[in-house]
């Protein structure tokens, strides 16, 4: 563990791009997710095309997109922005379905009683639906925060500064440590936003808390 | 006031939901839709407040077509209750209560302070508004539902199926709480139910659908029961409507008789000859001692044959006559309005009251 002492810039500098790399497209997959969700659950046959079509964007190999993408976005291989539109990709494909099955699980009659309230339906959307939602939202960002956190690291091999680096080095110069401790550095911060998303979803729910609580004492 | 004129609901697939349906509910009064299933009741209600529309014909509130107002702003004047409450599962009791206050534009403190007076107006306790819907039984559900239609005073409550999904006793609980709010707040109410018991209970006027959404008759409750327009009515509201029919005659002064009384606690001489019916320190009825019995030492509850319902003075003769048939003795207890005996009455009395009575049930 020498190395690390004698290396600590090596680890930390990496840190910030990589959580920047790998949590925007959180951000954005999730706003693009929404919508999309939204048409999917509203109509049956944009549901019967968007929820295949985002399963099927989830199979393409992240080094293919890697590379597909610079030509397709006029950007340059090693630009970060290829990394950040690839797992936005990813994101939008674990979270169409999520939106889309969250909005569904909404019962009618809570839905009929909110137009019979005099709900407008922008404000019932985010009013009433889209709360009700975030359990499930909430389940989909997990397992795509943590994917990310990952899949980052692939972007070692373009050259693009995170902490996949300390793979593509360590390999390199056969020093093991470094790839351990990478390995580390990866599984706590995937573990750390793991846990935060797992607070905000309580924090956002205490109505799921009280009914997980009646259900506990039946 | 609400009108129907010539409203129609026929859907794309050609059903005719509601036929050509002409009818005035009063300002201020309790109507009920009745009908089996699919006799548009509920389409009927819900054409109201322009949760569906109607293909053809006209309905006005207050002699003002709904056509004219935008579907949201005219729910906002119109409070609705919902089968299983629907209330929002994300949302404190009182904050539901508050929605349509806040979707009119009242400021978040004036809503929610209304909204606690609400919960009281509805019978539930000011802590029970921190609490959320799931922590609530069926019947408090269903009381924040009402309470969350009333918050902004709309002059007009539309009821669809409201009591139908919680258990009896909780249900009729519901139906004399709206009665009593019914009583204070004076609104025009729209009450749909398949239930023509609970229609005769809390209508002042039924309206009794048929398949096709064909109105069979509207009325008053004991006009439904005692002249039915015709065998359909006659065989929806079913054979025991004569019956039922009681619930609309009341004995001002029933004559009593008199039976042995003693009280719980007392010893009792000997075997007993008859009945005799024993009451508690507050003269309460709590059963009989059946003829034979003979009590060792103070009389217990446990040597008590249980009684039948008790009649109270002053209500419906249907009371009377179930408390005389329930009887173990057949003769059912009669008790003041502070549930203290006053006296028995045999179901041959009670029927000689109904035949000498001028509103007496069954074709004249």
């Amino acid at each position: 563990m020498n190395w690390l002492s004698n290396n600590f810039d090596k680890v930390i500098d990496p840190l910030g791009p990589h959580l920047v790399i790998s949590l925007l497209p959180v951000l954005f997959g999730l706003l693009i997710s929404i919508p999309l969700g939204w048409v999917a659950n509203r109509w049956p046959i944009a549901r019967a095309i968007l929820v295949p079509a985002a399963g099927i964007l989830y199979t393409i190999p992240s080094l293919v997109l890697f590379l597909v993408l610079p030509p397709l976005l006029g950007t340059k291989v090693l630009d970060e922005i290829n990394v950040i539109v690839a797992l936005t990709i990813y994101t939008v494909a674990l979270l169409v379905r999520s939106v889309a099955d969250a909005l569904a699980a909404v019962p009618p009659h809570v839905i009929a009683a909110a137009n019979a309230m005099g709900y407008r339906p922008v404000r019932r959307f985010f009013g009433v639906e889209l709360p009700l939602a975030v359990p499930v939202l909430i389940a989909g960002l997990r397992v795509a925060t943590v994917s990310n956190i990952s899949l980052t690291s692939v972007a070692a091999i373009l050259g693009v500064p995170q902490l996949g680096g300390l793979f593509t080095d360590g390999f390199s110069v056969e020093n093991y440590d470094e790839i351990v401790i990478g390995i580390v550095l990866i599984f706590l911060l995937a573990m750390i936003f793991d846990g935060l998303l797992l607070l905000i979803g309580r924090l956002l729910t205490p109505w799921a808390r009280a009914g997980r609580a009646v259900e506990a004492a039946k | 006031m609400i009108e129907f004129r010539d409203v129609t609901k026929q859907y794309p697939d050609g059903t005719v939901a509601v036929d050509k349906l002409n009818l005035t509910v009063d300002a201020g009064t309790i109507t009920v839709f009745v009908g089996p299933s699919g006799c548009g009741k509920t389409t009927s209600l819900r054409m109201v407040n322009r949760m569906i529309e109607a293909t053809s014909g006209t309905i006005l509130i207050d002699g003002k077509d709904i056509k004219d107002s935008a579907p949201a702003s005219l729910r906002l004047g119109i409070g609705y209750v919902i089968q299983q409450a629907g209330l929002f599962p994300h949302r404190t009791v009182l904050d539901n209560v508050a929605t349509v206050p806040l979707l009119s534009g009242w400021d978040k403190r004036k809503a929610r302070s209304r909204a606690a007076e609400l919960l009281e107006t509805v019978g539930l306790p000011a802590e029970m508004g921190k609490r959320y819907p799931v922590q609530l039984s069926g019947g408090q559900q269903q009381r924040v539902g009402v309470a969350r239609a009333l918050a902004a005073d709309p002059p007009i409550l539309l009821m669809d199926e409201p009591f139908s999904a919680v258990d009896p006793v909780v249900r009729e609980d519901l139906q004399n709480e709206l009665l009593r709010l019914q009583d204070e707040l004076d609104k025009t109410i729209v009450f749909v139910t398949h239930d023509i018991d609970e229609a005769v209970r809390i209508g002042e006027k039924v309206a009794v659908f048929r398949k096709g959404g064909v109105l069979a008759q509207y009325g008053t409750p004991a006009d439904v029961l005692r002249y039915p327009a015709d065998e359909f009515v006659a065989s929806f509201v079913g054979r025991d409507r004569g019956y039922r029919g009681l619930s609309f005659l009341e004995s001002s002064g029933i004559a009593v008789d008199q039976v042995p009384t003693t009280t719980v606690g007392q010893p009792v001489a000997g075997p007993v000859a008859e009945w005799v019916l024993v009451l508690d320190a507050n003269e309460h009825p709590c059963g009989w001692l059946p003829p034979n019995t003979t009590v060792d030492g103070p009389l217990g509850s446990d040597s008590l044959v249980a009684g039948g319902s008790l009649y109270t003075t002053g209500t419906p003769l249907r009371g009377a006559l179930d408390a005389a048939l329930s009887s173990p003795a057949s003769r059912g207890v009669v008790v003041d309005e502070d549930g203290k005996y006053v006296g028995v009455i045999t179901a041959r009395q009670v029927l000689d009251l109904i035949e000498g009575h001028p509103e007496s049930v069954g074709k004249p």
